[in-house]
């Protein structure tokens, strides 16, 4: 176990915990956008800066991918570090002014508007679709493409996401809203990915059971009998 | 082809090779680096080798093919030996008096010498010209001996003599100490030490571990890298195999730009004659050494010269940095421990296994030991490579070695260090160069590239064309480099335009540290150096664009009916 | 069908080892006389490496080597690297643009020419340089350039 404090707290943590979930177990927030505890920490959102002090030495750095393995001390609200989430969170804003979430942590900085001339994008490119659906999903059915500033996620060839289940762990993860999913009859459509997806309904009591793509999907990866997403699962489970 | 088993049969087949070429037989060195090659030598080669064949003289007269001579702005360049006579800017329509005058007669053809524009003097000799006379060229000079194509020309001049001596008689840890006594800095950019890398990779228990040649020379400018991959390609393999000895690694993998197809087909050739030879493959010189080199080509990516991206690339992923917490010598390619050096730095151990770590610190300063290739090029009078020993003055390179200002302006600037360097004033001439005093200026050694600006140069242009750039090669996954970039290029545009403002000067003050401090890598992490070391030293430009809308150099075309009026 | 044949042939000789993804793209867009990368080849490629397409989409997108588009039979790469950037590029792309009615990145209605900028092949004393099918033209200027280009007309 390891030292570390933060904000002046002190605690002990495992070899190679980050910064962020130390502090987490502090109840210390640090405000991020593109971590989550179901994925890979990433370090593309750059808001979760913190300032690690090391007597005379001090270094401002992402928390989320930091892995503590030597007695550090951390401030999470320093000038360094404040000064530097706000900038980037002036950044973000000059791309996103539509996000509430966004906008509740510029204003917890101080910041009230950014003095870049807007370039909307609903986006901000903090990777956790694309990282949900291949980390945890496995459908690989979006991706990173370009680069640089051109950098967009998007379905392979910007065309129907052919491969996306319609599990809707994207709409769920994306922070500001970008992604939505919405019924029309017997179908599910994500807008962004260019997908519909026919709906299955249950055999016997008529109650909808999941898009028919993720039926086969789950059917074929489970290796389960070729009927079994026929019936819902309530009425299957009668059956038995 | 018979294999070399053992260091005992490398000396005979090296006294074979040295044997076959008779020292006082002419010889015509012809440089067929890509500079030479755009300037059509291919056609000065072949008309050679026709006027001697009908001279009578194709059996006493060799034409040798070689790599970069470094002096590309004076190209098609062809040196007679062993007298040493330099032509320059040699055409088809001469080749026929070089045969019958110079090679049948002795006769010196003067109007292909270099003309002197101090003394007003041709010089005859390579050797007396003051580009090349100023030089020290211990690891680029081999290129202008050896056709990269014969590894028989390089074992000639002593080639693979550092890996025998290594294989022979060194246990790993003497040539790690070796190189860390050497103090031998990477060629590539930061400056890391050389044998510390080796020695943290060395310390790891592992049955698997990488070296890596990074040849991904991105950096607009420089070109060093290229011209030793093309014209001594055995000298990168012969330094990688004493690496890998040195830490114990069974593979290597040279990670080269895609736009460099002769190094591609030179390196390649390279490596299947060393397989031949048997000084590639299992068991190298009887030593139980085992040890082999592939080539992965880059898809166009400056952010692969970026360590854990080029790493990235080879395993065929997307060419995205990784967070760099933990160090490559204990998890590097595939999780190995892998030590990755550039060309350059390659080119450096053979030499100073050769010749030791004590000759080698006598050469250049202190702290920035051994010699560094330059590669002069912008608005200089003699554009080319040039290698020289460390702590030598930018006035020194710049004017005795590249000939001053072309067009006999006025110098401006100097940028080092690629695209994000810095510009370095005429205040600063004298200063020594060596990777600590360019870090203090605000600029760098980077890969090396030098590029000589002069009055007609608008320094916020300049900013505006690396900023350009490097937005261009971001990998994007960065908040900061992303869109940090963008908004710099965005400011910067709008002062070119004429319509920057005062509060754009300090939001891109504000900006600068924080695109430092946040970005993952370090192409994020020194991008905003072009703009702040134009600021620090050409703020003046910046404010008559704000203030007056001029632009002094005329660059700016929004601005420049402004400086008229 | 004959378009996956190539996607087939070169992840064959590379063993299909999805570590020589990029390596394989290369070889694929050389053998393709409009020098890029076709869709079905990409999913054919995806394919035998048993990879996601996703994956191979996003490398083809991220190297500027690789193009998803047909190009022309002769590639213009103009060199717009420091160099040559401070000897004039920007004047000879748009020359180049001009002469050719296309912009940075277009390929003319007659597949016959496509422009792209590069950032320094290493013939910096050339500069401003271009390499056409393999071949440099240094020290390029207005004059230079319709002559050039007639010779690949």
């Amino acid at each position: 176990m390891i030292k570390i404090t933060i904000n002046g707290k002190v605690t002990e943590v495992a070899a190679g915990t980050t910064i962020l979930k130390a502090a987490a177990a502090l109840n210390i927030k640090i405000p991020t956008l593109c971590n989550h505890d179901l994925l890979e920490p990433y370090g593309a959102c750059r808001l979760c800066l913190v300032e690690i002090i090391d007597g005379d030495w001090s270094t401002v750095t992402t928390s989320c991918n930091y892995p503590i393995t030597k007695e550090i001390v951390v401030e999470t609200e320093s000038t360094a570090a404040v000064r530097a989430r706000r900038m980037v969170l002036e950044m973000l804003l000059g791309r996103c002014n539509t996000s509430p979430e966004l906008d509740r942590l510029a204003a917890a900085h101080g910041l009230q508007s950014s003095r870049f001339e807007l370039d909307y994008d609903d986006c901000i490119l903090c990777g956790q679709c694309e990282r949900v659906c291949r980390e945890v999903v496995g459908a690989n059915a979006i991706t990173f493409a370009q680069r640089g500033v051109d950098r967009v996620v998007v379905p392979p060839f910007g065309e129907e996401a052919e491969q996306c289940i319609g599990c809707g762990a994207c709409v769920y993860l994306c922070p500001t809203g970008a992604i939505q999913i919405q019924e029309d009859g017997e179908q599910k459509i994500i807008d962004r990915w260019s997908r519909v997806l026919e709906l299955k309904y249950c055999k016997s009591c008529g109650v909808e059971v999941a898009p028919v793509f993720q039926c086969d999907y789950f059917q074929k990866k489970a290796d389960l009998p070729t009927d079994f997403f026929d019936l819902c699962r309530d009425c299957r489970v009668a059956q038995r | 082809m018979k294999k070399i088993e053992n260091a005992a049969q490398l000396d005979a087949y090296r006294q074979d090779c040295v044997a076959e070429r008779d020292p006082d037989r002419a010889l015509i060195a012809v440089c067929t680096g890509t500079g030479c090659q755009a300037h059509g030598c291919d056609n000065v080669v072949e008309g050679l080798r026709r006027e001697l064949a009908a001279a009578g003289l194709d059996d006493k007269v060799e034409v040798k093919t070689t790599g970069c001579h470094g002096y590309c702005e004076k190209g098609p360049l062809a040196v007679i030996r062993p007298e040493g006579i330099l032509y320059q800017r040699v055409k088809e329509k001469h080749l026929a008096d070089i045969v019958a005058k110079t090679i049948a007669k002795g006769e010196v053809l003067d109007k292909l010498l270099f003309f002197d524009p101090a003394t007003k003097a041709r010089i005859k000799l390579e050797k007396d010209v003051p580009f090349y006379k100023l030089q020290e060229r211990l690891v680029f000079g081999d290129n202008a001996y050896i056709d990269p194509r014969s590894i028989e020309d390089y074992i000639g001049i002593g080639g693979y003599k550092a890996l025998a001596k290594v294989l022979a008689g060194m246990a790993a840890a003497e040539v790690v100490a070796e190189v860390q006594a050497a103090d031998l800095r990477g060629r590539g950019g930061g400056g890391f030490p050389t044998g510390r890398k080796w020695a943290a990779a060395a310390r790891v228990e592992s049955e698997v571990k990488y070296v890596i040649c990074n040849a991904d020379e991105g950096d607009p400018g420089a070109y060093m890298d290229r011209s030793l991959l093309e014209g001594n390609p055995h000298a990168i393999i012969e330094g990688m195999m004493i690496g890998a000895f040195a830490i114990g690694a069974t593979a290597g993998y040279v990670y080269v730009r895609n736009e460099y197809p002769q190094a591609v087909r030179n390196l390649q050739c390279a490596l299947d004659r060393a397989r031949e030879l048997g000084l590639l493959g299992a068991n190298i010189l009887g030593s139980g050494f085992n040890f082999d080199i592939h080539i992965s080509k880059g898809g166009g990516a400056f952010v692969c010269g970026e360590s854990s991206a080029l790493i990235a690339s080879i395993e065929g992923e997307v060419g995205e940095p990784r967070a760099k917490h933990i160090h490559m010598a204990e998890s590097g390619l595939w999780g190995k421990p892998t030590v990755l050096n550039n060309v350059e730095t390659w080119a450096n151990v053979p030499l100073i296994i050769n010749r030791g770590a004590a000759w080698y610190k006598g050469l250049g300063t202190e702290k920035s030991t051994g010699t560094k290739i330059f590669s002069l090029v912008g608005k200089v009078k003699n554009t080319g490579l040039v290698e020289v020993p460390m702590g030598i003055s930018l006035r020194e390179i710049i004017f005795d070695i590249g000939g001053g200002i072309a067009k006999n302006r006025a110098f401006k600037a100097v940028q080092t260090g690629g695209p994000s360097g810095g510009c370095i004033p005429a205040e600063h001439l004298d200063m020594p160069v060596d990777f600590d005093a360019l870090a203090e200026l605000g600029s760098m050694m980077g890969s090396g590239g030098m590029i000589v600006m002069d009055d007609q140069t608008c320094m916020v242009d300049v900013a505006k064309y690396f900023v350009g750039f490097l937005k261009g090669e971001s990998c994007g996954k960065c908040t900061t480099c992303r869109e940090g970039l963008q908004r710099m290029y965005e400011i910067l545009d709008k002062i070119t335009s004429g319509t920057g403002t005062p509060a754009d000067l300090e939001l891109l003050e504000e900006m600068a540290p924080v695109i430092q401090q946040a970005s993952m890598c370090g192409l994020g992490k020194t991008a905003p150096n072009p703009v702040l070391s134009t600021l620090r030293y050409f703020r003046d430009e910046y404010l008559a664009h704000i203030n007056e809308k001029r632009c002094p150099a005329g660059v700016c075309k929004a601005l420049s009916a402004a400086t008229q009026a | 069908m004959s378009a996956e044949k190539i996607s087939y042939e070169v992840a064959a000789l590379y063993d299909n080892n999805p570590a020589n993804l990029i390596a394989m793209l290369q070889e694929i867009q050389k053998r393709n006389r409009n020098h890029y990368l076709p869709r079905p080849e990409l999913e054919a490629l995806a394919e035998c490496l048993k990879i996601a397409v996703a994956k191979v989409y996003r490398i083809a997108t991220f190297f500027k080597a690789f193009n998803l588009e047909p190009k022309g039979e002769h590639v213009i790469s103009l060199c717009v690297g420091t160099a040559c950037h401070v000897r004039g590029a920007d004047k000879i792309l748009t020359a180049l643009e001009g002469e050719l009615g296309i912009v940075d990145g277009g390929t003319t209605d007659d597949l016959k020419f496509s422009i792209e900028t590069v950032n320094c092949v290493g013939a910096c004393a050339l500069g401003p340089v271009a390499v056409i099918d393999g071949d440099y033209f240094g020290e390029l200027d207005g004059e230079k350039l319709p002559e050039i280009l007639r010779r690949f007309r």
